[in-house]
């Protein structure tokens, strides 16, 4: 568990590669091929973005791709981090936010 | 020409089994499936999970192994990662996969697309940090990832599994926090005879109860007025049990009440749903074999009503046998009778669901939050809202859209459809027949404009010539 997360790794795995990737300004190393919501859980990563209509924080909620709640931009594009695994080099940042598309 | 005889979607336990069923009669399936590996919700990542966490997770879990080997068969094409965004001229399927748009036509499809938590909508759900007791259970799974102190909140069986799960685990949770009461309790022994028969369900529970108690984790039952406390994050769940305010500081709040199929894929095709009583929710129309009204189209497992992993696997199975019937590769005669088992052992994995659902209902503060509570997270409209907008003259959620754009975010009212039709039942008086579900249009999971521009067919039949 890294300070500030609620969530502990039970098994690392000594075997898994960390890798660099960017959340935002933050550096991270995170376990390659690992579910990158749950990735960026264990590194302390939270929220995850702020919603377009309150500017509200957020996190994941379903795990499972139903909710978009996860939701991260990548390449320019809004995607559900619990529906990725984390690769080497990923630049995370959030979506627009409220605020954010006035100028 | 087709990719396939038959379309699978979703590798959960009910794609897995109806997959084999079909190939082991002769036909040529695709499954189609969103996650990097078979095993659906219930059995995720299973094959991975069970070598690395198989005594944590218990060995209900790690026998979902037998089903993602019985993948191997030369007819089979998994496709994984792929993600299903359009079902056209009934058996049309587009989808992305890797970043690829692509199509794929068959004779037969069969949804096999599970269940979603059931909503539940409660002062701050909205907060980091308050996940489905699902989702903290999928982390465990596939992850190996506990979270700390936790608060489980809500109802049902799932509950004690993932605070056994995490006992074992060494990471247990502060308290559950339940909101059936003895009366459930008393109303759902009339269903005991029925439940018997599903024995091993009721002995399970009892175990897991009883390890809860020798772990001493605190149960709070009863439990009314829950909300999340927090301003960026949760921070304490505050609720009243047994004529006490009760206040428990916890950043992870875990919520469940039951499950619901995951009617999305089906209404985006137009197949006609009703409501379920007990279950509470809306399920397709669908006869005993999976067959719906579109007649290209099958629904097997907890899409078509939960029921569970073990029965989801025999319907998903009985689902293959008539597709297979339909196709001329099985006589109807043979149908019935590989068929006549299977229903034998639905009807015994069943039996105990009355005794359940009746004794964990779904909550009823989250059936009818208060004002203030958000319904739809994605648009962020309030149960008030939703009240305004039917003495407004609003009588069905396809209106709500239109009055505030409740269902209309991202998630397209998979976490919020059940809330609005309830809400709306409510305020006017109407049975959630009458007042209906949101209407489901594709694309129903985003994809790109790339995506669409650069689609391939799956395996085309001119390459197939060529």
């Amino acid at each position: 568990m890294k300070p500030g997360s609620n969530f502990r790794e039970l098994t690392p795995m000594p075997d898994t590669a960390l890798v660099d990737v960017r959340f935002g300004t933050q550096a991270l190393r995170l376990p390659l091929g690992e579910n990158l919501a749950a990735a960026l859980l264990v590194a302390g990563v939270m929220p995850f973005r702020r919603t377009p209509v309150s500017g509200a924080p957020r996190g994941p909620f379903c795990m499972m791709g139903a909710c978009f709640d996860c939701l991260v931009k990548i390449d320019g594009v809004t995607r559900q981090a619990c529906m990725l695994t984390v690769a080497e080099g990923l630049e995370i940042e959030m979506p627009a936010a409220k605020g954010d598309l006035d100028g | 020409m087709g990719d396939a005889d038959l379309i699978v979607i979703g590798a959960g336990p009910a794609g897995m089994s109806a997959a084999r069923r079909a190939a082991d009669c002769g036909l040529s399936v695709l499954i189609l499936d969103e996650q990097p590996a078979p095993g659906g919700q219930i059995y995720r990542d299973v094959d991975r999970a069970s070598a690395l966490r198989g005594d944590l997770l218990g060995k209900d879990f790690t026998g979902g192994q037998k089903l993602t080997q019985r993948l191997n068969h030369e007819s089979i094409t998994h496709l994984k990662g792929a993600v299903v965004w359009q079902i056209e001229d009934q058996a049309c399927v587009s989808y992305t996969q890797a970043g690829q748009g692509a199509v794929a036509t068959a004779k037969r499809i069969l949804l096999a697309t599970g269940a979603l938590e059931r909503p539940m909508p409660m002062p701050g759900w909205t907060l980091p940090g308050v996940m489905t007791a699902g989702a903290a259970q999928i982390l465990l799974k596939q992850s190996g990832i506990a979270c700390e102190r936790a608060v489980l909140v809500g109802s049902g069986p799932l509950l004690y599994l993932i605070a056994s799960q995490m006992l074992r685990a060494g990471v247990p949770p502060l308290a559950l926090v339940e909101t059936q009461t003895r009366q459930d309790f008393a109303r759902s022994l009339r269903h005991l005879g029925g439940a018997l028969r599903g024995w091993p369900y009721l002995l399970k529970g009892l175990k897991m109860l009883w390890e809860l108690r020798r772990g001493q984790i605190h149960r709070y039952v009863g439990a009314t007025n829950i909300a999340i406390e927090g301003d960026q994050a949760a921070r304490a769940v505050t609720f009243s049990s047994g004529g006490k305010t009760r206040r428990i500081a916890s950043d992870n709040v875990l919520l469940h009440h039951g499950v619901v199929p995951n009617t999305q894929m089906a209404r985006s095709v137009d197949i006609p749903h009703h409501w379920d009583n007990l279950q509470s929710c809306f399920v397709p129309e669908c006869d005993n074999w999976g067959r719906t009204a579109v007649p290209a189209v099958f629904i097997a497992g907890d899409g078509a009503g939960i029921g569970g992993a073990k029965a989801a696997a025999l319907a998903g199975e009985i689902a293959a046998l008539a597709i297979a019937h339909d196709l001329d590769k099985l006589t109807q005669a043979s149908r019935d009778a590989a068929a006549q088992p299977l229903r034998a052992g639905l009807h015994k994995e069943r039996a105990a669901r009355p005794f359940i659902d009746t004794a964990y209902p779904a909550y009823p503060g989250a059936l009818s939050p208060q004002d203030s509570t958000i319904i739809c997270r994605c648009e962020e409209v309030t149960a008030g809202d939703i009240r305004r907008m039917a003495a407004l003259g609003c009588l069905g959620p396809n209106q709500t859209k239109a009055f505030g754009r409740a269902g209309m975010g991202p998630c397209q009212g998979r976490y919020c459809g059940l809330s609005v039709t309830r809400i709306l039942s409510d305020a006017n008086g109407t049975a959630p027949d009458i007042t209906g579900h949101y209407r489901i249009r594709p694309p129903i999971k985003p994809v790109t404009l790339g995506e669409i521009a650069g689609m391939k067919n799956h395996v085309t039949s001119e390459e197939k010539n060529d």
